[in-house]
């Protein structure tokens, strides 16, 4: 990122950086735009989501969800965040004051510092740290400690039991999170997401997913445990609304409450770039090569929108998981982390070893069962839909006699 | 072992088949109403025959039997009568339903031997002031209907959008406006108040 300082620098005023006297001026000055750009985005990100959710939430149950603000509504998160903006900030009587209001920002600075390291296309990262990876697992385990001194400070219990139980489900999911990403770390040999990146290639079979069943198995379980430690469906028992009214967050209201939706949301940015830069190829643009990538504008523009896009996809797969799926119980979430996700996890660790000690990266043959991998994906997502096809006609003749009228509404169609 | 894996098998099958399931939803027409900015007809048209709605009565075939005013469970209904001594014919008087009490169970129009009294399609009459919900039917002594072999009045035509209901409810609400309209003049802040309820 230096280099790009240097180079607005001299876009702007037409002199080196070296010479000119401001050069700590102009990196600090530099620094808080890129922390406002990431912010903003990751503000409205976490807005635009919320209101997507809703409509594709609406969709699931047969709705059309929140519509009347703006045009199709798109205004919704708008009003609902200046209506959360105009309400009294209460603090209970009896809460700690001091960490009942510092809460928030350790939940939104945990999350909002992962932005630094994700990148968002080739050579667009705010910062690429050479421990990239390991650095998003720390800092996301801020949030941990905020949602706890947020639910020990409420003094209500509704709240105290969400605390323990999300720090119960983060820290034992943080265990497969980490497990499930050295087969990454191992074929890449650095921890600099960039990098990780760079060792992937375009095209699906170049990926990091389809390399070998072991590495399949960890995309799987590191899916699984990012969800889990997202907060998000199945596994959200911190604040499951039915048991514990609202979790860690009940006693909050106005802005203060407002922050715990939002880095719910921006974490969803965040689990799904993960997933994305690991496993799926992260900006590779199909049939181009890094060294061409780089010399091109509208090249780079276009890993960016690759990124964009299948993150986006990775997004909407957990929006619908969080509508299809009931909420595990306590139990069976612990369970599965240390008796199903763990072993799976050391396995695979140890058959990627094997398999790329038998067969390295470069070889023929280790292309031909890549293929044979991307093969049995693609076969996979082709019975994917043919599944949904056969759940679309099953229900269409009972609607049609019953209403008069096709129940052909895709989803691209706006109510 | 066996168990475990079968375990692992049907959790992610399942979970297959369920995603198969919401995604073919996404595909399906929304059962919503958009009531009442996106209607495809008006909904009055979409509701069906045996809605119960704002009840109505058609005071030509009452018979005066009480039955209604009777088995109403909530007394909503109140019918006077009146008998002429010397012609001996007998007279409605009045036949109020309170729409702001009635529960809309339906129990009147069941028992009503000629369908005098019945349920129609017509449902927004919320108003400004609770009064206003007080329907009367009759206006001035209506004689009474009589059986005759020839003709069922069951079997007649129910006007089930409401018209008498919505005539009634509209009158009764341009005379509270005109009887307020002669106290204006004491009191000019009760004024600017019913402008606005007019407007």
């Amino acid at each position: 990122m230096k280099e790009n300082a240097n180079l607005l620098f001299v876009f702007l005023f037409k002199t080196p950086i070296e010479g000119s006297g401001y050069s700590l001026a102009w990196y600090i000055l530099f620094v808080f735009i890129i922390a406002g750009a990431l912010l903003f985005f990751a503000a409205n990100f976490a807005g635009i989501t919320s209101f997507i959710e809703r409509r594709i939430a609406a969709r699931i149950q047969t709705r059309v969800g929140p519509n009347v603000v703006g045009p199709q509504g798109i205004l919704q998160w708008v009003a609902d965040g200046i209506k959360l903006l105009l309400k009294e900030d209460l603090i209970p009587d009896r809460a700690d004051q001091f960490l009942f209001r510092v809460a928030p920002y350790f939940v939104f600075s945990g999350l909002f510092a992962a932005f630094v390291a994700l990148p968002f296309g080739y050579g667009i990262v705010a910062a690429d740290l050479n421990v990239g990876v390991y650095y998003i697992f720390a800092i996301t385990s801020l949030v941990v400690v905020g949602i706890i001194m947020g639910g020990w400070s409420s003094n209500s219990k509704w709240a105290l039991f969400g605390a323990l139980r999300s720090a119960a489900q983060i820290i034992s999911y943080e265990i497969p999170t980490a497990l499930s990403l050295i087969p990454v770390i191992m074929l890449t040999g650095s921890l600099s997401t960039q990098d990780i990146i760079k060792a992937q290639g375009g095209l699906p079979w170049d990926w990091f997913v389809f390399h070998s069943p072991f590495t399949f198995v960890c995309f799987v379980v590191f899916f699984i445990s990012a969800l889990a430690e997202g907060n998000r469906i199945p596994f959200d028992l911190p604040e499951a609304e039915s048991e514990l009214v609202s979790g860690y967050n009940t006693e909050y209201s106005g802005f203060r409450f407002l922050v715990f939706p939002m880095a719910e949301w921006a974490n969803l940015w965040v689990i799904a770039a993960m997933v994305s830069l690991t496993y799926l190829g992260g900006w590779q643009v199909p049939f181009v090569s890094i060294e061409t990538l780089s010399g091109s504008l509208v090249l780079i523009f276009l890993s960016v929108a690759v990124f964009v896009i299948k993150t986006s996809i990775v997004v909407f797969i957990v929006m619908q998981l969080r509508w299809t799926l009931p909420r595990v119980r306590v139990d069976q979430m612990t369970q599965l982390c240390w008796t199903y996700l763990v072993p799976f996890c050391l396995v695979a660790i140890v058959g990627t070893m094997i398999w790329m000690l038998i067969f390295p990266w470069e070889t023929r043959v280790a292309l031909l069962l890549r293929l044979m991998m991307f093969g049995i994906g693609f076969a996979f997502c082709f019975f994917y839909v043919r599944r949904i096809r056969f759940n679309y006609f099953n229900d269409k003749t009972a609607y049609e006699n019953l209403k008069k009228k096709s129940p052909w509404y895709p989803i691209w169609r706006l109510p | 072992m066996t168990p475990y894996f079968n375990a692992v098998a049907t959790t992610l099958y399942s979970i297959f088949e369920g995603m198969a399931v919401t995604t073919s939803y996404l595909f399906r027409r929304p059962s919503t109403i958009q009531y009442p900015n996106k209607l495809e007809k008006p909904l009055e048209e979409q509701l069906s025959d045996r809605y119960r709605g704002i009840l109505q009565v058609d005071t030509s075939v009452c018979i005066g039997c009480r039955i209604c005013e009777k088995t109403c469970p909530i007394d909503c209904i109140a019918i006077n009568l009146e008998k002429n001594k010397e012609t001996k014919e007998r007279f409605l008087t009045r036949f109020d339903i309170d729409i702001s009490k009635c529960m809309f169970c339906g129990l009147c129009s069941e028992n009503c031997s000629t369908c005098a009294i019945y349920h129609t399609k017509f449902f927004n009459g919320a108003t400004q002031n609770v009064d206003e919900l007080v329907v009367r039917f009759v206006d001035s002594p209506i004689v009474l209907y009589k059986h005759r072999k020839d003709s069922d009045p069951k079997t007649r035509e129910k006007d089930l959008s409401g018209v008498i209901v919505k005539q009634k409810m509209v009158k009764q609400r341009m005379k509270k406006q005109k009887t307020a309209k002669q106290e204006m003049p004491v009191n000019k802040i009760s004024k600017h108040k019913i402008k606005e309820e007019i407007l």
